[in-house]
Formats: structure tokens, C-alpha cells, sequence
């Protein structure tokens, strides 16, 4: 269990933020210079909080009140930072034992050939950091921060200065990390996409407040999210399971409460959880069940409540069955169809709108 | 080479190591708080550890004498431990380390400010302690600048006069260092011939001072880095 309630002056704002979390993954997202880099900088211990307190599991690590405040060699907080910062003199040999050589052996639990496994770094230890690509670096910053055997991973942008291929391995390696290591993580992101398909938890954090905090679908699905993710990527997170695939099309089909939704072929198990970020503006809206159409998923609902009604655009908000759902449309159509909360009305999405990057493993 | 001549090299070989030797810890100490920490004064200590290269070295040298003579309020005090630095070879190396000081902290300073201060943090996070990132981060990573620095100060060691002369004189055997032997050529009839050989020795004691200093940069890992 990580607790964190801190103030911290920070410029031009004071960051005051409070969440509590048990999940695997617990992401910290917001837009850059939203405070969260300072919030996980304080876990760390390299930023120190007005006041405020710091705990994970029974260890307090941070408590203005009680005048604990640990040194952070002293926390056991493994920290793995957006471009690495691997130590440039010494080898990845050298990197990945540094931290390890602190911890007292009593409390060493993390078994360094697994991580060199896990990681896919067995092959690169007789390298010198300088000569390994970004997606090296990372993993190996990583394992550096694994080997000291930390209470807790602090991931702050870990994917930021890395491209799309490489990103998406990292992100694979995280997952597994997740699976098999079972070590807390805080994720610290700007990226919906990461968010989506790593975090259990949400924290949505601005002008270094906690606007919204958690489990994923919900805090992501809030309304006005789109300050903080731009208009393009607005959308609602639907829980789901793996139910069926069909083979010959090379489809997937996946049950939530409320309906199914087929999407391009998952590479997952019948009954697996996962979580799937359907775009308001990937959802069309029509008031009896079409027919003849292309679009795969056709979804019966209510309307829930329609957003601010000005400009040309509207999001319309639904419920299928259990799940919320969001609608992007003109203003105009919204008004031709006469639509008011409460209205029933047919949600559809194409399949090929919901790509692999739509998609987490929960 | 004569045995005079190698006596005289071989002095202001042991006066320029002895000064950078005293003067590297100090220097790498003051570099680092320079470079790291902020307090009131800083800039007025700035100017402190400057001030060997903007005074005229006679001056420097007479202030050693009035503090470490025998008669002097520091001298008093160390001549019971046996520590005597007046008119000894040891005065010259205190002479040389004073002259080359702030070179050598100016060098490692701007290496010790180019050490990313998150890297620091990053081997915190690890458990090291703040003494032990020092010695194993920010040190390592200041190779270059602390062997620049040493080269620097090495070699104006290696040709400190004024300083030296004021402070200690100019004894054969005991502080006639290579350029003190140089000048002392030239006030006597007939010196020309040797002066000349000794100045070609402190040409080449010089260019051996500066190939050293440049190996040890390359060899030093950190270099790819700040390639």
C-alpha cells in the first residue's frame, strides 16, 4: 500500500496532492509540468515536501509531523528516469551491481539472473552505457534500479525520448515486470495510450492537484478530460473480457457488461481481462438499430447527459447497460435527432477503429 | 647532463609533484563546493582562491614569508612539530602548490558543474550515500578536469620564480629550482651555454607533463561521454 499526502513548493504553483493506492501499476498522468515528476521526486526523497506524509506498506518514509524524513539511499524507492542517467564511467556490468552491492544481503529478494532474463540484458553487461541504443538504456536503467531491491519502481516518462518500436517494447518488458516480479510501480505519464494499457490505478493530476483518482476505466472516462488530453484523444475506457475469437476473420470478440465489442485480433486468452480506450470521436450515434452497414459493433444504450452545447462539437455521453460510453458529434446532428438524456440510442464503432495501442492487459 | 643539472631537474621535479600533491585534495574539496553548494560569500571565497592569479607572485611570495618565516605567526607554530618551510625545498613546493591553485580548481570545477546532478541522484536512489556518490560518480566523472587542472599546475609549478625566490631565496640544492637555476646562469659571465640546456630540459620536462596528462584523459572512460 503506498499513501502519499504531501504539499511541495514548486515554482511557480504549490503541488498539494493526496492518493493512496494497492494496485499493481498506479499511474500518475497528467500534462507536463502538471507536478508529477515533483510528486515522485518526493517519494524518491531528492524533493523534499513542506509537509505532508509518505508511506508505503509499514514503512513511513516522509512524515512532517513526526520529523521523519529518510534519506533517499535510505528508502529502498528504485527510481528509473525518463533518459536513464545509467553512470557513463562505469560498464552495464558495473550499473546493474552498483545498487545491488548497497542492499544489505538480508534484504535482497530480487534474483539478478531473472532480472538479466526478464529484461533481455544478459548479452549487453560487457557494454559501455554510451554504446547502447535508447531502448537498451532504458531496460538496463531498469534492471539497474530492480537489482537494489526496491519496496517500490518509480517509472517517471520512461517511454518519452524513445521511439514507437522501441516504446513499445519497453512497455512489453514493464508488463511482464508487472506479472512476475509482482513490485509496486508508479508510472508517470503524459501518454493516454501507456496509461491505458499499463495502470490499474489512475491519479489524474493538474496544476499539481489530484483532479480525478481511481481504477482506470473510471478515472479515464471522467468528463473534461479533454484539457488534459487534447480533443483528438477523448474517449471512454471500457472494462472487458476476452470471450471468442473467430479465426477465419481474424477477429476478437469481447464481453463487458452491457454488450460485446469486436476488435482486430487480440493475441489473448478467452476470459482474460483487458482494458479497451474506445474514442468519442470513433463512436457515431443513430437512433434505430441500422442495417446494412460496415460498422461491427452496434451497441443499445441511453443517453446519459450531452456536454456543453456550443461551437459545432458535442460529446454525448452514454450508458451501455453498466458501461459508460462517449459520443463525439456535430451539434448539428445532435439537434436533428432531438436527443435529450434519457433517449435510447445505438452506439456504433467500427472494429478497426480499436488498434492494438487501444488495448491494455489488465 | 651533469650531476648539477640533474640535481636541479630533479628538484623542481619533487617541488612541482610535492606542491600538486598537497594541493589536489584541497583543490578537488574547494572545486567541489564551488561547483555544488550555494552559501553567503561564495563569490568573495571565489575571488579568495583566485587572487594567486591576479597578484604579482613577489607579492604572494612575501606574504608566505611574513605568515610561514620562522618569525611568521604560522611558521611559530608548526617549527615545534617539526615542520619548517622557511629557506626549505619544501617552502617552494608550498610556494608552487599556492601559484597553481586556482588553475587547478578552475579545471576541475567546470568538470565537476558538466557532472549531471541527476545522475548523482540516481546513485542516491541506489543507497549511496552522499560521500559515496561523491567518490564513485562525481569523481570518476571529473577525470578530465582533474587531470587538466594537474597538468596546469603542475607546469606552473614548474616554472614558478617570483613566489619562490621572495619566499624562500635561491639555494642551491635546497630551493634552486629550474628557472631560479636559469636566471642564476644568466647574472654570472660565461652562464649562456648552460642556461640554454637548462631551458631546453624545462621544454621538454614540460611537453613529457603535458603528453601524461593527456593519456590519462583518454584512458579515462568517462571521455566517450563528454565526446
Amino acid at each position: 500500500m503506498l499513501e502519499v499526502d504531501v504539499a511541495v513548493p514548486r515554482g511557480k504553483f504549490r503541488l498539494h496532492a493526496a492518493f493512496s493506492s494497492d494496485a499493481p501499476i498506479v499511474a500518475l498522468f497528467g500534462r507536463s509540468g502538471s507536478g508529477k515528476t515533483t510528486l515522485v521526486n518526493a517519494i524518491a526523497g531528492v524533493v523534499r515536501p513542506e509537509r505532508g506524509r509518505i508511506v508505503i506498506g509499514e514503512r513511513v518514509l516522509f512524515d512532517s509531523a513526526r520529523g521523519i524524513d529518510l534519506a533517499p539511499e535510505k528508502r529502498r524507492v528504485g527510481y528509473v528516469f525518463q533518459d536513464a542517467l545509467l553512470f557513463p564511467h562505469l560498464s552495464v556490468r558495473a550499473n546493474l551491481a552498483y545498487g545491488e552491492r548497497l542492499t544489505p544481503p538480508a534484504q535482497r529478494f530480487v534474483d539478478g539472473e531473472r532480472v538479466l532474463a526478464l529484461l533481455g540484458i544478459r548479452e549487453l553487461l560487457d557494454r559501455n552505457p554510451v554504446s547502447l541504443s535508447g531502448g537498451e538504456k532504458q531496460r538496463v536503467a531498469i534492471g539497474r534500479a530492480l537489482m537494489a531491491s526496491p519496496r517500490i519502481l518509480l517509472l517517471d516518462e520512461p517511454l518519452a525520448s524513445l521511439d514507437g518500436a522501441r516504446k513499445a517494447e519497453i512497455l512489453a518488458y514493464i508488463e511482464l515486470l508487472r506479472d512476475e516480479l509482482r513490485l509496486p510501480m508508479v508510472y508517470v505519464s503524459h501518454a493516454l495510450e501507456e496509461v491505458t494499457r499499463l495502470a490499474d490505478r489512475v491519479v489524474v493530476i493538474a496544476e499539481g492537484r489530484v483532479i480525478a483518482e481511481g481504477p482506470a476505466a473510471e478515472a479515464l472516462s471522467r468528463a473534461h478530460m479533454g484539457a488534459l488530453t487534447g480533443r483528438f484523444d477523448e474517449g471512454a475506457v471500457i472494462e472487458a473480457r476476452v470471450a471468442t475469437h473467430d479465426a477465419r476473420f481474424e477477429l476478437t470478440t469481447l464481453a463487458f457488461v452491457g454488450g460485446e465489442l469486436v476488435v482486430p485480433n487480440l493475441d489473448a486468452l478467452p476470459g482474460e481481462p483487458v482494458r479497451v480506450r474506445v474514442r468519442a470521436r470513433d463512436v457515431s450515434l443513430a437512433l434505430a438499430r441500422p442495417s446494412g452497414i460496415t460498422i461491427q459493433n452496434v451497441l443499445e444504450g441511453n443517453v446519459v447527459s450531452i456536454g456543453h452545447e456550443f461551437g459545432a462539437i458535442v460529446d454525448v455521453h452514454l450508458r451501455i447497460g453498466e458501461t459508460g460510453l462517449t459520443a463525439r458529434i456535430t451539434r448539428k446532428a445532435a439537434s436533428n435527432l432531438a436527443m435529450v438524456p434519457g433517449s435510447r440510442v445505438f452506439g456504433m464503432v467500427k472494429a478497426v477503429s480499436i488498434d492494438r495501442r487501444s488495448v491494455g492487459f489488465a | 647532463m651533469s650531476g648539477d643539472e640533474t640535481g636541479i631537474l630533479l628538484l623542481s621535479v619533487k617541488v612541482a609533484f610535492a606542491g600538486l600533491a598537497a594541493s589536489l585534495p584541497p583543490g578537488i574539496a574547494v572545486a567541489f563546493v564551488l561547483a555544488r553548494k550555494r552559501f553567503p560569500g561564495k563569490t568573495l571565497f571565489d575571488a579568495f582562491v583566485h587572487l594567486p592569479l591576479v597578484l604579482p607572485p613577489v607579492v604572494v611570495g612575501y606574504v608566505l614569508l611574513v605568515l610561514f618565516g620562522t618569525q611568521g605567526p604560522i611558521g611559530r607554530l608548526l617549527e615545534p612539530l617539526g615542520i619548517v618551510f622557511a629557506f626549505r625545498w619544501t617552502g617552494a613546493a608550498l610556494a608552487a602548490a599556492i601559484m597553481g591553485f586556482p588553475l587547478l580548481v578552475r579545471a576541475i570545477r567546470l568538470a565537476m558543474e558538466a557532472v549531471d546532478p541527476r545522475i548523482e541522484l540516481a546513485a542516491r536512489t541506489l543507497g549511496a550515500s552522499r560521500t559515496r556518490v561523491f567518490f564513485t560518480v562525481t569523481l570518476p566523472l571529473s577525470i578530465s578536469g582533474i587531470a587538466t587542472g594537474g597538468l596546469l599546475s603542475f607546469a606552473r609549478a614548474l616554472g614558478e620564480f617570483g613566489a619562490t625566490i621572495t619566499f624562500v631565496s635561491n639555494i642551491p640544492g635546497e630551493t634552486r629550482t629550474l628557472p631560479l637555476a636559469i636566471y642564476s646562469f644568466t647574472q654570472v659571465p660565461g652562464g649562456d651555454a648552460q642556461a640554454m640546456r637548462l631551458a631546453l630540459f624545462s621544454v621538454l620536462l614540460s611537453l613529457a607533463a603535458l603528453a601524461f596528462s593527456e593519456w590519462l584523459v583518454r584512458r579515462s572512460p568517462a571521455s566517450a561521454h563528454h565526446a
